[in-house]
């Protein structure tokens, strides 16, 4: 059974990899609240494969509460920064933190 | 047999990898978005492989779904003009992406490596955690960490999701302080949505009733089955059966800080019966846990409600 907590942990280290690739490389900020969320659940995922370990078969229920309180605190993580885009998107008209941003008409839009 | 379970995870984290890696690179928004629900009901079954299935289902529930429904509203309501996928607007050039795939690369291949020298003796608490359930009298183990033994983590974990509540409501411009959150939803009458809105609360509602009531012995609990409530409220919502309630009204914030209330009162009343803040009187605790648990229950539910629901977004009536 140990097989099967190495062969996850790996695949929590690549998403986190995926994950944070996606949050540097991706303009839009709804992305990169998405690819923050794959880094969340890869990062969850290795703490799964450790309480695998730890008890195989069952695993720990330690670090499974940990988990799931973490999966809670991430939603509300993301909705407050979705929130925070909308705001942005309401008040600017743009969904991306280019530093230049190319005004469509100068002048017309004021932040709210 | 433990071949063919080997068989199976060698599916299912290409599966995963190549879902997660389809989320972020997919060319429209709105793809990526789908990938990123897919990915966490196949998850969710990761999750079921490594024996957690508190957590599959908080995954399926909260991970995949709530998450979803909350990118997929967001993208409705960002300016569809916004400069679409080019990269004209302040994507990074090649150099930068390359950089950026070494470093993410370098990461993974470091955490992989601390992933394969984890110590051989896994140290682990699942033997303490075995030794000491009966003393609670409940049979989930994950309930006891979280209730019990560990309440401190939940009861500030339940007080994050209000705190990012406010947050969330502080967002609200000022003449729409105190509205109602999200466009009012009108559909076909004779909608797939409608229908779906009708069958479909009855049934959720009677799962995440179980899924709270489970929660003491087996796979479940308070917060998986708020998730469950929150998703068929959610659901009425869309179908646009119901309104979203206004932030204003009292009986809803009275709601909201129910459950922690409840949970700080039984936690202070622990002081003068159990001698501990947060602690139980030895032969109540399962009792005490289900009615924290129940309370809990109801405002999880509609905290993240409100949550996906967003930022007032009309006047109040």
């Amino acid at each position: 059974m140990t097989d099967a907590a190495t062969l996850y942990g790996l695949c929590g280290a690549a998403l986190v990899g995926i994950g944070l690739y996606g949050l540097i490389v991706q303009a839009p900020l709804l992305r990169k609240i998405l690819a923050f969320n794959l880094i969340g659940s890869g990062v969850f995922l290795l703490l799964g494969a450790i309480a695998e370990r730890a008890a195989p078969g069952r695993g720990d229920p330690v670090p499974h509460a940990l988990i799931i309180t973490g999966i809670v605190v991430a939603l509300s993580a993301t909705a407050l920064a979705v929130a925070l885009l909308l705001r942005l998107a309401g008040a600017t008209g743009r969904s991306t933190l280019s530093p230049e941003p190319p005004p469509p008409a100068p002048g017309e839009r004021n932040g709210g | 047999m433990n071949g063919a379970w080997l068989l199976l995870d060698l599916v299912l984290v290409p599966m995963i990898l190549a879902a997660a890696l389809c989320a972020v690179g997919a060319r429209a928004q709105f793809t990526g978005i789908v990938f990123y629900i897919v990915y966490g009901l196949l998850l969710a079954l990761a999750w079921v492989r490594l024996g957690a299935e508190n957590v599959a289902l908080a995954e399926a529930a909260i991970g995949a779904g709530l998450t979803g429904v909350l990118l997929l509203g967001a993208l409705a309501r960002l300016p569809a003009a916004a400069p679409a996928e080019p990269g004209a607007d302040g994507s990074p050039g090649t150099a930068l992406r390359l950089a950026a795939a070494i470093l993410c690369a370098a990461l993974a291949l470091g955490l992989g490596a601390a992933v394969l020298a984890l110590p051989e003796p896994a140290p682990g608490l699942a033997d303490v955690a075995a030794a000491h359930l009966p003393a609670t009298g409940l049979g989930n183990p994950v309930t006891a960490v979280l209730l019990v033994w560990r309440g401190y983590d939940t009861l500030l974990e339940v007080v994050v999701l209000l705190l990012a509540l406010l947050g969330v409501w502080s967002l609200t411009p000022d003449p729409l302080w105190g509205g109602v959150p999200g466009p009012r939803h009108r559909t076909r009458p004779e909608g797939v949505l409608v229908f779906l809105g009708r069958v479909l609360p009855p049934a959720g509602l009677l799962v995440g009733a179980h899924v709270f009531w489970a929660g003491a012995d087996r796979p479940g609990g308070a917060f998986q089955a708020g998730t469950i409530l929150a998703a068929v409220w959610l659901l009425a919502i869309m179908a646009g059966l119901t309104d979203a309630p206004a932030v204003r009204g009292l009986a809803l914030r009275l709601v909201l800080v129910g459950g922690p209330a409840v949970f700080l009162g039984v936690g202070l009343a622990g002081l003068a019966t159990a001698g501990a803040f947060l602690g139980y009187p030895p032969d109540f605790v399962k009792p005490l846990v289900v009615l924290v648990e129940a309370a809990l229950t109801l405002s999880i539910a509609v905290t993240l409600g409100l949550l996906v629901a967003g930022a007032p977004e009309r006047p109040p009536r």
